[in-house]
């Protein structure tokens, strides 16, 4: 009896070892075979399967994706392998990163032959040691039933968080740990100036405003719309969360059940980033990698599957992005004052609102 | 011999490459990274002093009310048969490997200002205010540690206490003792090797707690090992991270030092009695309330939230679960739920296998026993030998000391280690698929040699010993002794090998993920974006992660080997 159940369980562990062994690439013995390159990108990275085959047919190679962290953390893992890197390309890099990707000098300047094509307003690399791919706004959404159902309006810029009207009612991404949460305070420096945007957040601190640690917390367990249990109708997202939440509803919604605070100065744009890893053994391929996401055929690609806008102004998007707005007025703090006061806004913050 | 020897160095060489190398490489490439000095501010600022105080506060609040919760579990698990026995200590398993994000909507769910808990309340007593406001404070952090850990205690302590000879303590009773005497002065000296192995182990988990901290006890309160991943991932400050990190270090080892100490003047030999001799069943009405009524109470608290999570996945009826295998957006990304259950079993397999190897090899290395009183009269040749235990025993101390290192590291620095240090053949692991289970090893090899040792300790060296004149050679010796004492504590070994793999312990800090991923990557990538169908299949996998590790936990524990009595 004990025989057969130690091998029954051998056989079923055998099963799994070579169940995994099947899936995994064979290794490249014969030269001619596709070249890997390697993406070290953040988690929230996606992409069409058939979009990535086109590429991996059209150059002969096999793309491997490394995802590593979220945001902070893959980059700061980029740059400690900085001597002998992980990957050939980045891609994830954002604003209010880039300062630190750029002073580290992990990329090489590749200019795409498409980059004219891009909107000034996104190069902030004139080198372009980093290339911009997409962008979305960090907003705050509403409960737009909670705000029906209570009969008044729903805030309309910052200034109205720290209403006596709206107390209790907003939560926010503690800055220090999330990157929603960062490009919000940078939206209240944008909006209030450097000397000001403590003021606010101390005034919203009397309001009751509530700190969570991150975006899976803040919209699923503090909201009124996202899990259950939460009380608060106003939370930090992206202004493409409400179609999200259409295109996610299984087909039940045919409207989003949020809207979001795009007034002046209330959003801070979040732009993403690649660029070639410096030392990368395929640097050819991830040059052509760096085209390709600049392609049509990629940026058309991105808003379905990681919700923020393409870069490139002549891309179509899908049907359900009418629910996906843009802020028309994102607050503006430059690159080069991020990268000074980045850290110092966090610390300030942290004091003036958890401690 | 020198076979034996050799085997003894694999767990000593597994821990020198994959966790004393990488970590001397990040800590020397931290401190080198900045000006070093600026570590120093880790001792003039207070902040740092009011988190490490916070960070110890914590853990010794949270560890006393799981032993003060589970010992009673503990002990009706371990002296009573009842039906059912075993599907309900692998349910009391499945708290540990839930994701923390996946427990704080359960919880939000419950006890949030809008959860079911806070509106049954308000209605009942028409209140204008949830009564109960439990999030972001200390005491969520103390019930989540609770929640986590009582399958700890409730594994080690029972699965020694199972075997524990109930004879001693009815000859205390029969000596006059009443019950709360006897179990006073009799049973509790003797179950206090697992009770301190197993406190260790819990005090040393919600020292270093992260997600709980981080997640349920909101921004305001923090702990050593959140501090240091806000340093390293947000600040990019390595040298104070490194600092952090060391002192964490430190503080593991001191304490595991005293451990060691007192575990040594503790453990005992013992005659230890298979488990059909020390159970019996339930008898009079009054066992029966008190077993089952505390058995309700347990599950009540244990299950209460998983089972919210489990309603909450079925709202659309099966229509997450199907949305599960459903490609939708073509992603390149998708994960079909049966790659997300293998690869976890996959890695949880490796995980078993080489932490259970490691564990056993390391347990066998360090159980030496300290000269005791009984030594002192025996004969001179014997007397010589004793001076040489002597100080092999403080060898033993701190090499069992040291294998507890990796369960109180920093999970980022230890990730981060692996960046910079295992970068060139031979050891280019960093993108790896064995660097899952190796990283999962890490944390779940001391568990291993905790869940052996007491057991192990307790062997009297009699038996052997006569086997031996008997004409036993050592295999044999190991085969009919030592295997059918220790197999029960081997596969809660194996259990808690499994259960740490199955819920990515430590190994979410890794450098790059394969692209293996595994159920609970997968929950976390639901849980990434917004919209009510992700939501829903976070939970819908969730519910499978349950039903697959309590389906193999139970499996595991039926596991027999030999005809010769289960211990």
């Amino acid at each position: 009896m004990f025989k057969f159940k130690l091998f029954a369980l051998i056989t079923f562990i055998a099963f799994i070892l070579s169940a995994v062994e099947g899936c995994a690439p064979a290794p490249t013995t014969t030269p001619p075979g596709p070249r890997e390159l390697v993406v070290m990108t953040h988690d929230s990275f996606a992409a069409s399967e058939s979009i990535i085959k086109e590429f991996e047919s059209a150059n002969n190679a096999k793309i491997k994706i490394l995802k590593s962290g979220d945001a902070g953390a893959s980059l700061n893992k980029a740059i400690l392998a900085k001597n002998n890197p992980l990957a050939d390309a980045f891609y994830g890099v954002d604003n209010t990163f880039l300062s630190r990707a750029l002073k580290e000098n992990i990329f090489d300047a590749y200019k795409p032959a498409s980059a004219s094509k891009i909107p000034a307003e996104f190069v902030l690399d004139a080198d372009f040691r980093a290339t911009p791919i997409d962008y979305g706004d960090v907003c705050l959404n509403y409960d737009r039933a909670y705000f029906q159902k209570k009969n008044f309006a729903p805030p309309q810029t910052l200034d109205d968080l720290t209403k006596p009207a709206y107390k209790s009612l907003t939560v926010v991404e503690n800055p220090a740990t999330s990157s929603p949460g960062l490009a919000f305070l940078l939206a209240t420096v944008g909006r209030f100036g450097k000397d000001q945007y403590l003021d606010f957040w101390k005034a919203l601190r009397a309001n009751d405003v509530l700190v969570t640690e991150g975006w899976s917390d803040a919209y699923y367990a503090k909201s009124t719309w996202g899990g259950k249990g939460g009380d608060r109708p106003i939370v930090v997202s992206y202004a493409t969360s409400p179609a999200a939440e259409v295109f996610f509803s299984s087909g039940k919604l045919t409207e989003p059940p949020t809207g979001n605070v795009i007034g002046d100065g209330a959003c801070f744009r979040q732009v993403e980033f690649v660029g070639v890893l410096k030392g990368a053994k395929n640097s050819d391929l991830a040059r052509k990698f760096v085209d390709f996401m600049l392609s049509t055929k990629f940026q058309e690609d991105i808003p379905a599957q990681m919700f923020v806008f393409p870069v490139m102004p002549d891309a179509k998007l899908p049907a359900f992005y009418k629910f996906a707005e843009t802020a028309k007025k994102p607050a503006v703090v430059s690159a080069a004052d991020i990268d000074a006061n980045r850290d110092a806004w966090i610390k300030a913050w942290t004091d003036a609102v958890l401690r | 011999m020198r076979l034996t020897n050799a085997l003894i160095l694999a767990p000593l060489a597994f821990l020198a490459v994959f966790y004393f190398y990488p970590l001397a490489a990040i800590l020397q490439t931290s401190f080198a990274a900045g000006d070093a000095r600026g570590a120093l501010e880790i001792f003039t600022d207070d902040y740092y002093a009011r988190v490490v105080l916070f960070t110890v506060v914590q853990a010794a609040l949270s560890t006393a009310l799981t032993l003060a919760a589970a010992l009673p579990a503990a002990y009706i698990f371990a002296r009573y048969d009842f039906r059912g026995a075993s599907t309900l200590r692998a349910l009391t398993t499945i708290p540990f490997l839930m994701p923390t994000i996946v427990v704080a909507t359960a919880f939000s769910a419950l006890f949030g200002p809008r959860g079911s808990v806070n509106l049954a309340l308000m209605q009942l007593f028409q209140l204008d205010q949830p009564p109960i406001q439990i999030l972001n404070t200390l005491a969520i952090i103390l019930l989540a540690h609770t929640f986590y850990n009582f399958t700890i205690v409730l594994r080690i302590v029972g699965g020694f206490w199972a075997n524990l000879d109930p004879q001693i303590e009815n000859v205390a009773r029969v000596l006059g003792a009443n019950r709360a005497r006897a179990f006073w002065h009799v049973t509790l000296p003797l179950l206090a090797p697992a009770i301190i192995a197993a406190a260790l182990l819990v005090f040393i988990f919600d020292f270093t707690s992260f997600g709980v901290v981080l997640i349920l006890g909101g921004p305001r309160l923090a702990t050593l090992e959140v501090e240091i991943y806000r340093q390293t991932v947000n600040l990019f400050n390595l040298p104070i991270a490194a600092a952090l990190s060391l002192a964490q270090l430190v503080c593991t080892f001191a304490l595991t030092i005293v451990y060691t100490r007192l575990q040594a003047r503790l453990a005992r030999p013992l005659r230890l009695r298979p488990q059909q001799i020390v159970r019996r069943k339930l008898r009079h009405a009054r066992e029966k309330i008190l077993a089952w009524g505390y058995l309700a109470a347990m599950l009540i608290f244990l299950m209460t939230p998983l089972v919210a999570v489990i309603a909450a996945s079925f709202e659309n009826g099966f229509g997450y679960y199907a949305e599960l295998f459903v490609n939708r957006r073509e992603s390149i990304m998708f994960v079909p739920p049966i790659d997300a259950v293998r690869n976890s079993l996959f890695f949880a397999g490796a995980t078993i296998v080489l932490a259970v190897t490691l564990g056993l090899i390391a347990a066998y290395s360090i159980d030496r026993r300290p000269p005791t009183a009984d030594d002192d009269v025996l004969s001179g040749a014997k007397r010589s030998r004793k001076i040489a235990v002597g100080s092999q025993w403080s060898a033993v101390r701190l090499l069992d000391a040291v294998y507890m290192l990796p369960l109180g590291t920093s999970a980022v620095t230890l990730g981060f280690g692996f960046i910079i240090a295992l970068d060139k053949p031979p050891l280019n692991l960093r993108t790896s698929i064995w660097l899952v289970p190796i990283a999962h090893t890490l944390v779940a090899f001391p568990f291993v040699v905790r869940s052996i040792l007491p057991i192990l300790r307790s062997i009297q060296p009699r038996l052997r010993e006569a086997a031996q004149v008997l004409g036993a050679s050592p295999a044999r010796v190991w085969r009919e002794i030592d295997l059918p004492i220790i197999t029960r504590a081997i596969i809660i070994g194996a259990v808690f090998a499994f259960t740490v793999s199955m819920g990515e312990f430590g190994a979410t800090a890794l450098v790059a993920r394969p692209e293996l991923p595994t159920i609970p990557i997968a929950i976390y990538r639901f849980l990434g974006q917004p919209g009510l169908a992700n939501f829903g299949q976070a939970l819908a996998l969730s519910t499978i992660l349950m039903i697959v590790s309590a389906a193999a936990i139970v499996a595991m524990e039926r596991v027999r080997i030999g005809e010769i009595g289960e211990f």
